[in-house]
């Protein structure tokens, strides 16, 4: 079973391997350069603990725990 | 000396607006975080040698059309004439902003590159070769720092360069996986065979393999040829797509590809332009995101950021409210005089100045110097980066709700004004989760209710004297009220989604961008400006009119008894039932033009029957409250009342608007009357049983 960017904590850097997510989610994971072979970073948890922040390409971009579900890392 | 006209494109968050602003000096409003300014607006700016039209154009991260704002810069670009395109990026992140730099170039043939906020690369130890990237991308680069007006200059003379060398340009290739290359071959062939007016075959045919139908349908259009009709070209299609069958690309994988072409290919752009030398500024970020965003500290530090807004609200707005209606009183008094000494009927200047100037009087004494203050102070908030940290902290509690994270920006857009918080909720892609932000945007109070409430607030609660420590209090006893009418919304947002608009959460990402200096001066007097005068405009269109009608209501007999007097005794064995007076209630129902003149019809219903005195003092004022019946259960329900009732007129029309749809501004108007209703109603009824 692979891990996904939902398992990696704060200061921790993982590559994406595959994306599961579909329909709007995956169009706005793509536009925003979250696709295979990315390299990216946990920067942070929101106050109620769904959301976690990565830093994407020079951006930090905050995603739903349910969505980072669906996306494999190496 | 020509006109030419030049789209301004790019990401969210770069900058873009004030870019636009900064150049046409238009007062348009500048967002801190994705989607706000989802309208195009335009501009006029003369350089030395031409004169341009400036469109600025929804920030999107991309044109393969997912959204609303998508679809408008799309369609833009590529239907209507401009001769030019800018598209501002983020020095900091300018990989991704490529994404929509070379879809941009695959439609237009004359695109600049404006490389923006290179001071805040600058502060993060990045640096960006403009000339690789120009030599790269083939077209003009140019760096800017918007805020900075000399750099603004260098967008007019960037301009004034780019079209005196008049080249004839290309379009950008942007260079994808063989399959897709052999396929947009096959089908280019037939595509430039028809006149393809301003657009790029290549780009067409990519698009028809793409099977994007709706763009499809906008191109056929544009062309004036139905582009699925044409034999040759449905031929080029069948044979086009068993090349993609081949390598697996059929239906939704080819536009995955696509993408990710882009993607790569951006990324291969950049490669040995950007240097970072040093993490310093991510890391006082991540700092400050650390306590803002933190389980323990999150919350506490946004209420407390609230308490702090009303309380420098109210206790900054005293003392020029005081000023301002001394000012108005003195002036209504000598108004009276001159008409008395000129010889006008009482009728006449009674009307004019008990009714009309009156109620204009209070309105803007009591609505402009709080409102003066908490623009200027919430938009300092959003350019600060503030507001996006509030929605990324309160998402969870919205998707409970099945609603979007992003309500909580709406919602905090209507404490300034509802219907600025209505219009905000374009910012909500999905149609069902925006129509639950619009019907809830009304229980947050507006700053035409905060007046009413802190009256009330202050007769009722606080003791009558005003200094530092009882308007601390009031502060926070506002603050609690706003957080009724914030949990509410939850509730209601619940119940909407489990009953009228049933659906599942959609998915969002939220962009947090870095925390900005805000320009302290330019924000304050921009808002100063801008506040006073709409507070002046509302008054005079709304509150003044309103004045009159209320002054007649309250100065026409029948049979022995005012028109006020007579709907304020048919309401009130109605209105006793949820704690309020006829008064009251007609007051609420006569305020429906603007929120902000309620209390004025109750003062003057109650003064009709008494005897002029200086009601500037809120201690008399209570006074005169309670000798018309009020108790601290009228307070109450008052204050809820206000907080959840049908939303005043500006607001309903707005919402008319956006939804348009008759149900649902019904839905808004019964809503928060129903839930104000049943609240006060409970409140009645516990104060019976335990008085």
């Amino acid at each position: 079973m692979n891990s996904t960017l939902d398992d990696i904590q704060l200061g921790e850097n993982a590559t994406v391997y595959k994306l599961n997510s579909t329909g709007n989610i995956r169009r706005r994971f793509l536009d925003i350069g979250l696709i295979e072979n990315t390299t990216v970073k946990c920067v942070g948890e929101n106050a109620s603990k769904n959301m976690k922040a990565f830093l994407i390409r020079g951006a930090i971009i905050a995603i739903r725990t349910d969505d980072l579900k669906d996306i494999l890392i190496k | 000396m020509e006109n030419k006209t030049i789209a301004l494109a790019g990401n969210p968050n770069v900058g873009k607006s004030t870019v636009f602003n900064g150049l046409t000096g238009m007062n348009q409003h500048t967002g801190n975080w994705a989607g706000k300014t989802v309208e195009n607006a335009f501009g006029i700016v003369t350089g030395n040698k031409n004169t341009y039209t400036l469109v600025d154009i929804p920030g999107t991260y991309s044109l393969m059309a997912n959204s609303k704002e998508e679809q408008i810069a799309r369609f833009y670009l590529c239907f209507e004439n401009c001769d030019a395109v800018i598209v501002v990026c983020d020095a900091t992140c300018i990989e991704r902003n490529l994404n929509l730099v070379l879809q941009t170039m695959e439609i237009h043939k004359n695109v600049l590159v404006c490389v923006n906020l290179l001071d805040e690369a600058k502060r993060k130890g990045i640096t960006v070769d403009l000339d690789l990237l120009s030599k790269r991308l083939g077209t003009c680069v140019f760096g800017t720092t918007a805020k900075d007006k000399k750099s603004l200059k260098t967008v007019l003379d960037t301009l004034d360069d780019y079209f005196e060398k008049s080249k004839n340009n290309s379009f950008f290739n942007i260079l994808y996986d063989d399959a897709i290359e052999k396929a947009i071959c096959v089908l280019q062939s037939e595509i430039e065979k028809i006149d393809c007016k301003t657009l790029n075959p290549r780009w067409i045919s990519l698009k028809i393999l793409e099977k994007d139908m709706s763009l499809i349908d906008e191109i056929s259009d544009f062309l004036g040829v139905d582009l699925l009709q044409n034999e040759a070209i449905i031929n080029a299609i069948k044979k086009a797509n068993k090349i993609l069958a081949e390598e697996n690309l059929a239906g939704e994988k080819i536009k995955d590809k696509i993408v990710f072409s882009i993607v790569n290919y951006a990324e291969l752009i950049c490669k040995n332009i950007i240097k970072t030398t040093s993490q310093k500024s991510y890391n006082k970020d991540q700092k400050i995101d650390k306590i803002l965003t933190s389980k323990t500290f999150g919350f506490p530090i946004m209420f407390i950021g609230l308490l702090v807004i009303l309380w420098l609200t109210i206790s900054g707005a005293n003392y020029p409210s005081n000023l301002l209606y001394t000012l108005f009183m003195y002036l209504q008094d000598k108004l009276i005089e001159l008409s008395i000494i000129i010889g006008l009927p009482q009728w006449l200047y009674n009307a004019l100045f008990l009714g009309v100037f009156r109620v204009l009087s209070w309105v803007v004494a009591v609505m402009l110097p709080p409102m003066t203050i908490f623009f200027p102070l919430f938009t300092l908030l959003e350019d600060v980066g503030f507001l996006p940290r509030v929605a990324y902290n309160l998402d969870k509690p919205f998707k409970k709700c099945n609603a979007c994270g992003k309500q909580a920006l709406t919602m905090c857009m209507g404490f300034g004004c509802n219907a600025v918080g209505v219009t905000g909720c374009r910012i909500i892609d999905s149609k069902r989760e925006r129509l639950i932000a619009i019907l809830t945007n009304t229980f947050v109070p507006c700053n035409g209710r905060f007046s009413s409430l802190i009256a009330v607030i202050t007769m009722f609660f606080i003791g009558s004297s005003i200094g530092l420590f009882s308007s601390l209090f009031s502060a926070f006893l506002l603050a609690l009220t706003i957080l009724l009418g914030i949990l509410i919304t939850f509730l209601a947002s619940n119940f909407l989604s489990k009953t009228l608009l049933k659906g599942e959460p959609s998915s969002f990402t939220l962009e947090l961008p870095s925390y900005r200096k805000p320009q302290i001066l330019k924000v304050i007097v921009r808002s100063i400006f801008d506040r006073t005068l709409y507070v002046l405009k509302r008054a005079i269109i709304v509150a003044a009119p309103a004045g009159l009608i209320i002054w007649l209501f309250a100065n026409i007999h029948i049979g022995g008894q005012t028109i006020l007097e007579i709907s304020s005794l048919y309401l009130h064995p109605i209105a006793k039932i949820f704690g309020l007076d006829g008064v009251i209630l007609l007051a609420f129902i006569l305020g429906f033009p603007a929120n902000e003149i309620v209390i004025p019809i109750i003062l003057m219903a109650y003064l009709s029957s008494s005897t002029l005195i200086d009601y500037s003092d809120l201690s008399t004022l209570k006074t005169l409250f309670v000798d018309n019946g009020w108790t601290i259960t009228t307070a109450l329900c008052f204050i809820v009342f206000s907080l959840f009732h049908w939303p005043c007129s500006t607001t309903v029309l707005t919402i008319k608007h956006e939804t348009n749809s008759l149900k649902w501004t019904l839905v808004s108007v019964i809503l928060p009357t129903a839930i104000g209703l049943i609240l006060c109603f409970l409140i009645n009824l516990l104060s019976t049983i335990f008085a």
